[in-house]
């Protein structure tokens, strides 16, 4: 298992250097001129030739390529920002908590929520109980988040008053960016949960276990959902995807001050390396909790675990 | 000879095509998402010679009025008349939607059979790549590539699109690895069929079903995600009378006017929907053993 963690850790490498090109290349082709955004409206066109020649923008694509990589993988450096001429990670690192903190709350409600609406939904099967979790999670689906944000706004902090309508501090002010970006992190897994349940419902070790006279529950927690519980966890993996991508849009109908809305607002002011930055980073939390999601499951099906314990038994006898 | 499998292999097809229709015909959330779709369609076609009102015309007197008889979802920030916006708009919505899909299917499709077909060190290089396109979440490459290309509609079809082609070459893989272990193709390859044949009409035809399911639902999606771009100021922007745009354009008042928010908004959400329930209904008919 150890084994398997190292190699998963190793391949990481790889694939962070490509995101890491692939990035470099994307803001490669943006138009317009960070320095000439830099230097404001009343730059001469030798100033801002002057700028460029300082900031290397002239250099030829692979020598810039060259220096980014060497750069953030050498020295662990994202770079400085344009605009407000701090280093990217240091931006970064002040305002991950809250990105992480709206992602991880809603990873967590994704779970809580969606894989119990899942189990009532598959063994209450064509019932009321069944069609109403459906119909929650075919709107969930469906719903843009951001708009659901707004009119939660609207209601919440407009009309009643209750909630804070936008910016950090207490619990209170995340209750709202986290119901909206949720959302579809919970239906999905409600319809992962149910059809996954519902194949296991099926198979013959639960008739046995019904045969065996076990009661409904002991027959649902201890033999359907063990089983059911390996596609949910994939789910679960790509929800974080999907939270991650989702907290950018949502940070900035609350101007929440996370990784998104430092990026959206970068993306506006041509301020590259923070852009870069910010997918790195993103990057490299979604391909750690990806690598966490796998072992979870080999931990959860015995019948991978084995593999990975049965290719390394064959070695040593080899 | 050829003439008569041919014949025979239709009929057969035809009969697992009948079957799933008939199936998907006694769905009725699926036979409403699709009538919803269809109904769209139909009047964002139809949309310049219906529209109550001119959706550019502006009418400074009925700035910000509410829905009334008139103005079925009342007026804009500068009097134009939100219903005959959103008929409007539908065309740019849908067309984005359906054109971003399938995009990122033909581009899918042709990586797909690729790998899926020749394996080997292909399919390692080309997986490997797509690994590192799938360990940045969709929606904040959708940003960044549109954030390259600049607004625009063309722009905001490739920016969306992208993001969606790993998905479709990993399905289509899969089944493209089932279909290709079967005699008929060894037989097509032992009759020095060319590669292109095989694939076209031996392999495909026969591995493409996942896929239907999976573009009906990604239209809906990209649907969304075509509507985020707008909202922070990337993909189609107004003044064109875009959903999303018009969601954008509506957000700074949306504490006074919550009109200029409410219907894009539903208009997204009932189109969504209807993708969504009609890709459902989709899955059950392909795959009935889900079903019972």
């Amino acid at each position: 298992m150890g084994r398997y963690i190292l190699k998963r850790l190793l391949w990481m490498i790889p694939v962070m250097l490509g995101i890491a090109v692939l990035i470099f290349s994307i803001m490669y082709i943006c138009p317009g001129d960070p320095a000439a955004s830099m230097l404001g409206t009343g730059a001469t066109q030798v100033q801002i030739e002057a700028k460029r020649e300082e900031m290397g923008l002239n250099d030829p694509y692979i020598v810039r390529l060259g220096r980014y990589l060497c750069d953030v993988f050498l020295h662990f450096d994202l770079g400085t920002s344009y605009m407000y001429g701090t280093p990217v990670i240091d931006g970064l690192m002040e305002r991950m908590q809250y990105t992480l903190v709206i992602a991880l709350s809603c990873m967590l409600m994704q779970i809580l929520i969606g894989t119990p609406l899942g189990i009532i939904a598959a063994t209450h099967r064509n019932g009321i109980a069944d069609r109403i979790c459906m119909f929650i999670a075919m709107l969930g689906v469906s719903i843009p988040a951001f708009w659901l944000a707004l009119m939660m706004v609207v209601v919440f902090a407009v009309n009643l008053g209750w909630l804070p309508a936008f910016g950090v501090g207490g619990f209170k002010y995340y209750i709202m960016p986290c119901l909206a970006n949720c959302l579809a992190g919970v239906a999905t897994q409600a319809r992962q949960t149910r059809s996954s349940m519902l194949e296991v419902i099926r198979s013959d070790y639960v008739t046995t276990a019904k045969a065996k006279g076990l009661s409904e529950r002991s027959v649902l927690l201890k033999h359907a959902l063990p089983n059911a519980l390996i596609p949910i966890i994939t789910i679960v993996g790509n929800g974080m995807g999907m939270m991650l991508g989702g907290t950018v849009v949502i940070e900035n109908v609350f101007s929440i001050p996370g990784i998104g809305s430092y990026m959206t607002s970068a993306i506006n002011s041509r301020d590259y390396p923070i852009v870069m930055g910010g997918v790195l980073l993103l990057g490299l939390i979604f391909s750690l909790i990806m690598l966490l999601v796998d072992v979870v499951y080999a931990f959860v099906d015995p019948r991978i675990k084995a593999q990975y314990e049965g290719k390394k038994r064959r070695k040593s006898h080899a | 000879m050829r003439k008569t499998n041919d014949v025979m292999h239709r009929r057969r097809k035809e009969g697992q095509f009948a079957q799933v229709m008939h199936r998907l015909r006694k769905n009725k959330a699926a036979m409403l998402g699709l009538s919803i779709v269809l109904v769209l369609i139909v009047l964002a076609i139809l949309s310049p010679w219906i529209m109550p009102y001119d959706y550019t015309k502006m009418d400074i007197k009925n700035k910000y009025a509410t829905p009334s008889a008139d103005h079925w979802f009342g007026c804009d920030e500068l009097g134009r008349d939100i219903f005959s916006r959103l008929l409007y708009g539908s065309r740019a919505s849908l067309s984005l939607g359906l054109l971003a899909t399938l995009l990122s299917t033909a581009i899918g499709v042709v990586l797909g059979s690729v790998v899926g077909y020749f394996g080997g060190k292909v399919d390692t290089v080309i997986m490997r790549l797509l690994d590192i396109f799938q360990a940045i979440p969709g929606m904040l490459l959708s940003i960044a590539i549109s954030a390259a290309l600049g607004s625009g509609f063309g722009n905001t079809i490739i920016a969306l699109s992208i993001g969606g082609v790993p998905m479709t070459v990993r399905l289509l893989r899969g089944s493209i690895l089932t279909v290709r272990k079967q005699e008929y193709i060894e037989a097509a390859e032992k009759i020095n069929c060319s590669k292109l044949r095989i694939i076209t009409s031996h392999i495909l035809p026969n591995a493409i079903a996942p896929l239907i399911v999976s573009v009906t639902m990604g239209i809906g999606n990209t649907i969304l995600q075509a509507a985020c771009l707008s909202y922070i100021g990337l993909g189609v922007q107004p003044p064109t009378p875009e959903w999303g745009a018009m969601l954008s354009a509506g957000k700074s008042v949306i504490t006074r006017y919550p009109h200029l928010c409410i219907f894009p908004g539903l208009c997204i959400m009932v189109i969504v929907l209807s993708f969504n329930m009609l890709g459902d209904g989709l899955r059950d008919a392909m795959d009935p053993k889900l079903k019972n």
